[in-house]
């Protein structure tokens, strides 16, 4: 098929990649908008969300946002910020036009699987090991710090991942508003009715994510105070943690 | 003397006062409200019911081989990790600009949620229950259509609600090859300034995701009469 040489041409040519509306310079802007993002998502998100869970209230915020989140469209609340009065399109910074609304759309989406997520681990870590903490005169924060966090960190870890991907595809459908990133590659492509350039940049976008998952899977496995081989003869698995709403 | 009026009185979404909230633009733009929801409707639904049907068999078969579920559990993960938006160009070589595209985009997606379910359906029937139906001498097949399945029916449904909303959800990305229901609604609102109707397209996604979801769980609760009395988790 024609397409896929057009395709190829066009991931082939060296200044598709370099200069503005390269294919660098929208990656770099992503990787950004998704770092930053991402750690404000866990700034708000962790202490709400573990505090939560420790003193064993809001169980039904914490469930339910994650709901919430899949229910509403990110192109619809991407395309609401930036018609609004503010944040509107201004440019931001390094993160391009309309760079605050992404920023917030991103950031908002990112929230319900870290939040969800992690209250789930604190709140499920066994109860006896709780009390056995309390009985060995532990104050609430020793018994949350030493206690609980270690136990739900790989839930916490799943969560973070899953924010990640959520976050990565919602910085690509920025492009859909005309709003920064690698997705501007694929509409463009598509409003030009150049098919080759919109569908290499969606290759692109798709190895980038496969990437970024990985790396989240080999962090995720880092972390995890309890080795994988002594987990596999234990039946007790982790309970898995739910898949967000991809975008 | 209705013109005069108008002119006295301009519209809530006339472009000089371009309002968020306007019921003008409900009852006027009627049609083309309508056409948008019950495209995004048919390409929802197409998607969920296409993603059911793959899901099952294959399901059913990463049970029967262990082997089978790492595959399709890894391919549907990876699947899952590619952005709807990029997801779709990607179909395009194969489907050209149409509404199935995106209909095969979404099924894709929610086959990886069903899958998972099914099979996390299937695992949550007590082996003690699975034992009692084999010692009763219910065959391979019997047992799972009368046993199994339907006490997988709760986690399964689970699964269901949640691959419908987020398809609800994830259609608005379609107006990239212009097939996205009220979601070329919202790419339209956003491009021309319209602000009436770009409000009116998200509440009307957000709206179809809740019913759908009430609908789902009404059928379910008719599906499952035994779990009305007990208190569910």
């Amino acid at each position: 098929m024609r397409v896929f040489s057009d395709v190829w041409a066009y991931l082939s040519d060296g200044s598709s990649w370099t200069g503005t509306g390269g294919i660098w310079g929208y990656l770099v802007q992503q990787l950004l908008l998704t770092g930053t993002a991402l750690v404000l998502a866990l700034a708000i998100g962790l202490p709400l969300a573990m505090w939560l869970g420790h003193i064993g209230r809001g169980g039904f915020l914490a469930i339910n946002i994650s709901n919430v989140g899949r229910a509403i469209p990110t192109f619809a609340l991407l395309a609401l910020l930036v018609t609004a009065e503010w944040p509107g399109i201004a440019t931001f910074g390094p993160f391009g036009r309309a760079g605050i609304a992404t920023l917030i759309a991103l950031t908002l989406f990112a929230l319900p699987p870290i939040i969800t997520n992690t209250y789930v681990a604190i709140r499920e870590v066994a109860g006896e090991v709780k009390e056995a903490a309390r009985g060995m005169g532990m104050t609430g924060w020793q018994q949350f710090r030493r206690v609980e966090l270690p136990l739900a960190m790989p839930l916490v870890a799943g969560g973070v991942r899953l924010a990640l991907v959520q976050v990565w595809a919602t910085a690509t459908i920025a492009a859909l508003v005309a709003g920064p990133g690698l997705g501007r590659i694929i509409t463009d492509g598509f409003a030009n009715s150049n098919y080759g350039k919109g569908i290499a940049g969606a290759v692109v976008v798709a190895v980038v994510a496969m990437i970024l998952e990985v790396l989240a899977a080999l962090a995720q496995r880092a972390i995890d105070p309890v080795p994988r081989t002594a987990k596999k003869k234990h039946d007790d698995a982790l309970p898995t943690s739910p898949l967000p709403a991809t975008t | 003397m209705t013109l005069l009026v108008s002119a006295a009185e301009p519209s809530c979404y006339n472009r000089t006062v371009n309002d968020w909230w306007c019921p003008a633009y409900l009852s006027d733009y009627r049609t083309e409200l309508v056409d948008a929801t019950v495209q995004h409707l048919l390409i929802t639904i197409s998607a969920v019911l296409l993603g059911v049907a793959i899901a099952f068999p294959m399901a059913l078969l990463a049970r029967r081989y262990v082997r089978l579920e790492t595959a399709i559990m890894g391919v549907s993960t990876a699947l899952y990790t590619v952005p709807s938006l990029a997801l779709f160009p990607l179909l395009v070589p194969f489907t050209g600009i149409t509404a199935t595209t995106v209909v095969l985009g979404l099924a894709l997606y929610a086959l990886t949620i069903l899958v998972r379910s099914v099979l996390d359906g299937l695992a949550s029937v007590p082996d003690d229950v699975r034992e009692s139906a084999r010692g009763l001498g219910y065959g391979r097949t019997s047992q799972l259509m009368k046993i199994e399945l339907p006490l997988a029916l709760p986690v399964m449904m689970a699964g269901l609600r949640v691959a419908t909303v987020s398809t609800v959800a994830l259609t608005t990305v379609g107006a990239l090859v212009a097939h996205g229901g009220l979601g070329n609604l919202i790419a339209d609102g956003v491009l021309t300034n319209f602000k009436a109707e770009l409000m009116a397209a998200c509440v009307l996604c957000v709206v179809i995701a809740v019913l759908l979801d009430v609908l789902i769980v009404g059928a379910q609760r008719l599906a499952t009469p035994w779990t009305r009395t007990r208190v569910s988790a």
